[in-house]
């Protein structure tokens, strides 16, 4: 019997493909694609904002709304953190998936690479909690600055406007420390796959074509692993650019686009404003995938 | 500092040990201004090693290498005069042809121009005229051999070399790439130091060999004293192929005691009444086996004092049908004295 079932699909390999792809696919469209176009609808609607019910007609003025200078800002933040974090990852992510990649041993490179996604394994929001704690003002990190008596440049930094607060734990430069903290093991795994996979001779045949070591840094290390930097920044920036928590916990009365979204769907109940919202981030992130596909991004995944 | 009355490169008896292997052991070499010089031996015999000592790659353990006079055992492969075509070509992929091939140059702080008319001309001598801005993975395997061999040219690099360098080509294209390769240098006139496990290509294209086996130096001459005049049974073994007779059987067939070695195209085979001169040895024996091979036909002689013979006869007037009558009959195996060579103990 097993064995004509067996042959039954032998003989119709389509079917076989429809049978397991069948249901993950139902899901995918369903449940994904089918909420992404549920917001996708709900952007064309509008609130009325004397009844606060929400008018199912088609309308632009939503849209419109997000050009508001106060909306324009909050796009303009998140956009400006999401792309400092990710130069900061980028920046501290590549010498240690460098050292990683090429100069640890085999039983190194496993506790390195346990080491960096071992953060991964405990709750999001306890780490992001944990780190309010070390950017309190009596926090660790406040201590440690007084103790190198760093202090006036801290305090010099909290001082302006666009960065500043009253602590590290109530500002954006906090907010960019704990971002780059939490992200950093999604830029560091991409690079140093990429780095790998830059095979050993072609470093010797620069050097043997008399390339000093800083010459191969540039002209072959660095653009064959290029597309594993823009690989971890897909993830670095597209995650910065949607987190509601760590602005949630750290910030001011300055939105991120995920908090503004969040409270819009939430207290305000206006989900057309929400939903226009948060096809901000996806129309950015798609412009930035096309960019990265361009850049080869996705071999190095 | 380099002086070109001395030799090219120079092995003053260099070790690598890796912990407790010792891939190159006390290896002493000489290699002369413009020789085509091969590094031979089975994997593992430390002729890649000696070469990636030359290229900077290694440094020795112990002893000292010198390019033409200058000590260079201990700089960095980039301030040394040597370039080297990688075994798996190692063509930057993020570069075109040209690029490749201009990179030396290019590292060098050569001016544009410059480096494209350079290539331009590079291009020709590897005959790959107007493929300069194709990627490395447009091109076949031997397109690739050949960007890789100007790539390394470009430079005038005192001493080029190859490591394996046509080990990845089908029969064909190998044999076509030894002729062209053995032209070029011919053409350049830099010291070509080629590294292979082939012992057909190290013959072919070699002004002179040395025959690696487990880190040491077996025999250095010309393809010609190595196949004719095996130092060692090693080295009759690894080139071509080669009977060996010793103990009883040596003492009964020459008179003396060791290890010989007759290569099988020397040994002639006849009918057992044949006359032998006295210049020749002789043995008796039953033809075993008969292998025909169109060119020519491998017989395999079991002979009476024991032991087995291996003889190769050229089809000059014998068909198939002729040399397949022979199996199983007696016969009497006959050769030069002078093609008879003592191996060692």
């Amino acid at each position: 019997m097993l064995i004509r079932v067996s042959t039954y699909l032998y003989q119709r390999p389509k079917l076989v493909l429809s049978l397991l792809l069948g249901p993950p696919l139902i899901y995918m469209v369903v449940v994904y694609l089918g909420s992404l176009f549920n917001l996708l609808v709900y952007s064309f609607y509008y609130l009325e904002s004397f009844t606060g019910l929400i008018v199912r007609e088609f309308t632009l003025s939503t849209y419109a709304q997000i050009f508001e200078p106060a909306n324009r800002d909050i796009f303009i933040r998140t956009a400006g953190m999401a792309m400092a974090v990710t130069i900061a990852d980028a920046l501290i992510a590549f010498p240690l998936a460098y050292y990683i990649a090429r100069f640890s041993s085999p039983r190194l490179k496993t506790w390195l690479i346990i080491a960096v996604t071992i953060p991964l394994w405990s709750s999001y929001l306890v780490r992001v909690y944990a780190w309010k704690l070390i950017l309190a003002q009596e926090g660790i990190l406040s201590w440690f600055i007084r103790l190198i008596r760093l202090d006036g440049v801290l305090e010099w930094l909290l001082s302006f406007e666009s960065i500043g607060g009253s602590s590290l734990a109530l500002s954006p430069i906090g907010m960019f420390i704990v971002f780059a903290y939490i992200w950093l093991p999604y830029m560091i795994i991409p690079i140093q796959t990429a780095l790998e996979r830059v095979p050993n001779s072609l470093l010797e045949a620069s050097s043997d074509l008399g390339a000093k070591p800083l010459q191969t840094f540039r002209t072959v290390i660095l653009p064959l692993s290029f597309p594993g930097v823009v690989a971890g920044s897909i993830f670095t920036f597209s995650l910065t650019l949607g987190d509601f928590i760590v602005p949630l916990a750290l910030g001011n009365s300055k939105f991120f686009i995920g908090q503004a979204v969040y409270s819009y769907q939430g207290t305000a109940g206006n989900i057309p404003l929400a939903a226009a919202m948060t096809m901000g981030p996806v129309v950015i992130m798609i412009i930035y995938l096309l960019v990265a596909r361009r850049l080869g991004a996705f071999d190095a995944l | 500092m380099t002086d070109q009355s001395k030799p090219a490169i120079q092995f003053e008896n260099v070790s690598r040990h890796f912990g407790a292997v010792k891939a190159v052991d006390h290896a002493d070499i000489e290699i002369h201004d413009g020789e085509f010089f091969s590094l031979l031996g089975p994997s593992g015999s430390g002729k890649t090693t000696c070469l990636r000592m030359i290229a900077g790659f290694d440094k020795p353990t112990e002893g000292r290498i010198y390019l033409y006079g200058q000590d260079v055992s201990d700089l960095p492969p980039f301030e040394r005069n040597v370039n080297t075509v990688f075994q798996d070509y190692a063509l930057f992929p993020h570069m075109n042809v040209g690029d490749n091939i201009a990179y030396g140059l290019m590292v060098k702080g050569v001016s544009k121009p410059e480096r494209l008319k350079r290539v331009d001309e590079i291009l020709d001598l590897v005959q790959l005229k107007g493929y300069g801005d194709r990627k490395p993975s447009q091109l076949s395997g031997g397109q690739r051999q050949r960007v890789a061999l100007a790539r390394a040219l470009i430079n005038h690099p005192k001493v080029l070399l190859l490591d394996e360098p046509l080990g990845a080509l089908d029969l064909k294209l190998r044999q076509q790439m030894q002729v062209e390769l053995k032209a070029i240098q011919q053409r350049v006139g830099i010291t070509f130091i080629f590294v292979t496990h082939d012992q057909e290509e190290a013959l072919t294209m070699s002004d002179r060999i040395a025959l690696f086996n487990q880190g040491r130096i077996e025999q250095v001459g010309s393809p010609s004293e190595i196949y004719e005049h095996p130092a060692s049974a090693f080295v009759a073994g690894f080139v071509g192929t080669s009977n060996l007779i010793s103990g009883e059987l040596a003492k009964r067939v020459s008179g003396k005691m060791g290890t010989f070695s007759i290569r099988p195209e020397k040994i002639h085979l006849g009918s057992v009444d044949v006359n032998v001169s006295p210049d020749s040895y002789s043995a008796d024996g039953v033809v075993r086996d008969v292998i025909y091979l169109g060119l020519y036909t491998r017989y395999l002689v079991q002979l009476d004092g024991g032991g087995e013979v291996m003889v190769i006869e050229q089809n000059l007037k014998t068909t198939s049908m002729d040399v397949l009558k022979i199996k199983g009959q007696r016969a009497r195996l006959h050769w030069k004295k002078e093609h008879t060579h003592e191996v060692g103990g």
